[in-house]
């Protein structure tokens, strides 16, 4: 726990809103004052001194690959000193700066004034594989390696097609790709493990593609982007009868269409 | 029996055999000449015709050689037929008949030999030309009217020796077990790896002349044969509009080509035949979800009948009726059978006493017997049988491997299957009681069996 810092951001927010509320009434006051000469007393501002800081933190993008430079954008009222970490430090009262994370990380500006402290954080989350850089037009060349390197296939529990915690993940990044990239196609290959029979295996494994489409779809990337086909058990990713071949071999696996 | 029993399961097995004995003793409306070879099998005790058969006369220039093949071929059909009880020929006389003026009746029906019928004769080789007389005569009747002589002809080789072997033992059988016809000249289409690919291969039923069909150079998975077994459906992945996909293929075994038939979207697979040869039905996933749609054998008229979510597959039309299907579906949880009518609607489940994973499904020809493979919670893949109306079953083979994809052959009285008990994968034949497993393949991986009507 940090020095300083102001967590409750429910507390903090109704302080604000307090001061917010006596600085209007300070403002109106001294505006309005002359209309309620004749029987009323007139009301002194507050202390401006007195108002509690208020700060913003921004990062842009928010999802990057390792080595990608990311842009902290920053503005704050009524503070007098701000520092960012991790490792920036003192900053203006407002301003920008690059950051290159090398892994996902929350930034969080304090800004101290007279009136208290505020906070603000930022989080950019760093994923793997070489830095995507959005096309200005077409499909770029190298756009297999770019697929390669950063469209991951969508694995299964034994004998399901629901989509796990894990295969969201993946699949919400491989429709992340195809936004950047809207002219590519591809199909989506349903596999199973050795187990069982080559019939229902050729249709678990059609479920399985069609979940992995289903979830793009409702990401919005246009159905007619993308094929299923199934397998079945026919073209395993490794061939030992252990668990651990066995969910290797249960994926829906992502192939770029000619 | 073959299936080991332990004492948890003995009672129940007990009394479900029992009970499917008794179902299939009294609830069949057959002739009673025409025997039902499932009351045998299920060793109610009813004894069976006792054969003896000796080795064959050789006349002239014929090669021993093609005797001995033909007399092993003819001893394997007699004694694999299951209503056939053969004697052993270290109990034979030294004096063997080859045609009926040599035949000594007594000697045969008479201990140590106490046959019923007594199946002889001779082969005659001239160039390359092979002629075969076959007799069968009942030793206790010698002066009734012989029960079967015949020639046999055909080329002095050893495939046409195996051939004629095969005719001459169906001939046979067809007389002893009142009119059931027997499988002697049957085939089993099958998928191998030996080639490199999965093909779909043939074989004779006993495993000899195993031949490849296919050379698509692809993968090619689940033949079945057409009712009047000149075509095999199959599933073969090959392109639809610049997607290698699981598609429906065609063979004919006529002209030994592929028949064209129509692609679709997404993956189709699992092709089963009407009882009439006039149409197929299907697995599509072509409108997303994995249904089951049925077609004519053309391939038009596509019309879907399953509507449910999850996979539908597998469907295999009643034989003798043609009116339901059965067909596998997890829509439910795990994989399980359900009945229905052929056009999708009156779907019924099959339950069954325990949980697990129930796939392969294969009618037995009279549309009584359902055969397939369920995995059990405790882990294994065997073969069952299981009595439609009544819903009883009979567990066929236990802790030997893997055991999967049934299919029945035409008698009603054998099973072909796969089988990993080995090590490797390989196609068997059983009798339909589980008894007398036979392996039939040795060289690759092979699976995916399916016997031809004739």
């Amino acid at each position: 726990m940090r020095c300083g810092m102001f967590r409750s951001s429910a507390l903090r927010s109704t302080l604000f809103s307090l001061f917010v509320v006596l600085g209007i009434f300070a403002t109106i006051g001294g505006c309005g004052g002359k209309k309620h000469t004749a029987s009323t007393a007139p009301v002194s501002t507050p202390p401006a001194a007195a108002v509690q800081p208020t700060v913003t933190l921004n990062a842009s993008p928010t999802t990057v690959n390792p080595g990608a430079s990311v842009t902290l954008t920053w503005s704050s009222a009524n503070a007098t000193d701000l520092s960012i970490d991790p490792s920036i430090g003192k900053v203006a009262t407002e301003g920008s700066t690059p950051v290159t994370p090398t892994e996902s990380t929350t930034y969080m500006i304090t800004a101290n004034g007279p009136g208290g402290t505020a906070t603000a954080t930022a989080r950019v989350t760093v994923t793997g594989g070489a830095a995507v850089a959005p096309p200005t037009s077409g499909t770029p060349a190298g756009i297999s390696e770019l697929f390669a390197q950063n469209v991951r296939d969508a694995f299964f529990d034994f004998n399901k097609a629901d989509i796990r915690a894990d295969a969201r993940e993946a699949l919400t990044k491989d429709a992340e790709f195809l936004r950047t990239y809207p002219t590519v196609h591809i199909t989506i290959e349903g596999h199973c493990d050795e187990r069982g029979s080559t019939e229902y295996n050729l249709g678990l494994g059609a479920r399985r593609a069609q979940a992995a489409k289903n979830y793009l779809t409702s990401l919005g990337i246009s159905a007619d982007r993308i094929d299923t086909v199934s397998w079945g058990k026919e073209r395993p990713f490794c061939q030992e009868s252990t668990e651990e071949c066995w969910q290797q071999n249960r994926r829906g696996h992502f192939v770029m269409a000619k | 029996m073959k299936a080991k029993m332990n004492s948890r399961g003995t009672m129940r097995r007990f009394a479900i055999l029992a009970g499917v004995a008794a179902i299939l003793l009294f609830g069949s409306a057959r002739p009673a000449a025409a025997q039902d070879w499932f009351k045998t099998g299920t060793g109610l005790g009813v004894s069976k015709v006792r054969v003896a058969v000796p080795e064959l006369g050789v006349r002239a220039a014929t090669a021993p050689a093609l005797e001995k093949t033909f007399h092993d071929v003819l001893w394997n059909d007699l004694d694999y037929s299951g209503v056939l009880e053969l004697v052993s020929p270290s109990f034979y006389p030294a004096k063997t008949p080859t045609q009926p003026s040599e035949l000594n009746a007594a000697d045969w029906a008479n201990a140590p030999v106490n046959a019923n019928m007594l199946a002889y004769g001779n082969l005659s080789a001239e160039g390359t030309n092979l002629a075969v007389a076959g007799f069968l005569s009942d030793v206790h009747n010698p002066t009734a009217p012989i029960a079967l002589q015949k020639i046999y002809r055909g080329a002095a080789t050893d495939a046409d020796a195996r051939r004629l072997a095969h005719q001459f033992a169906d001939d046979i059988i067809g007389r002893l077990s009142g009119g059931l016809p027997g499988v002697s000249q049957t085939q089993i289409a099958f998928v191998s790896s030996r080639s490199g690919n999965k093909e779909v291969w043939v074989m004779d039923y006993d495993g000899g002349n195993q031949h490849q069909l296919t050379h698509l150079k692809s993968v090619a998975l689940t033949p079945r044969w057409s009712p009047d077994a000149t075509r095999i459906a199959f599933t073969c992945f090959v392109p639809y509009r610049g997607v290698v996909s699981p598609q429906i293929c065609l063979y004919s075994t006529v002209s030994n080509h592929m028949i064209a038939f129509p692609r679709f979207r997404g993956t189709n697979s699992s092709p089963a035949w009407s009882p009439e040869g006039t149409q197929l039905a299907f697995m599509s996933s072509q409108n997303g979800d994995s249904e089951i749609y049925v077609c004519d054998a053309d391939g038009s008229h596509l019309q879907r009948i399953t509507f449910a979510a999850g996979v539908s597959t597998s469907p295999v039309w009643n034989p003798k009726t043609g009116k339901q299907i059965v067909f596998v579906s997890d829509r439910a949880g795990d994989p399980v059978l359900y009945l229905a009518n052929s056009d999708g609607t009156n779907v019924q489940r099959l339950d069954m006493p325990d949980m697990g994973y129930v796939v392969d499904p294969s009618w037995s020809p009279n549309g009584q017997l359902l055969t397939f493979c369920w995995r059990r919670p405790s882990g294994n893949f065997d073969i069952y049988v299981m009595d439609i109306v009544s819903r009883q079953l009979v567990e066929l083979t236990r802790d030997e491997g893997r055991n999967e994809r049934p299919s029945w052959a035409p008698d009603g009285r054998h099973i072909v299957f796969e089988s990993t008990r080995t090590g490797t994968r390989q196609i068997w034949s059983m009798l339909a009681d589980g008894s007398r497993p036979r392996q039939l393949t040795y060289e690759g991986q092979n699976e995916s069996p399916s016997w031809s009507s004739r």
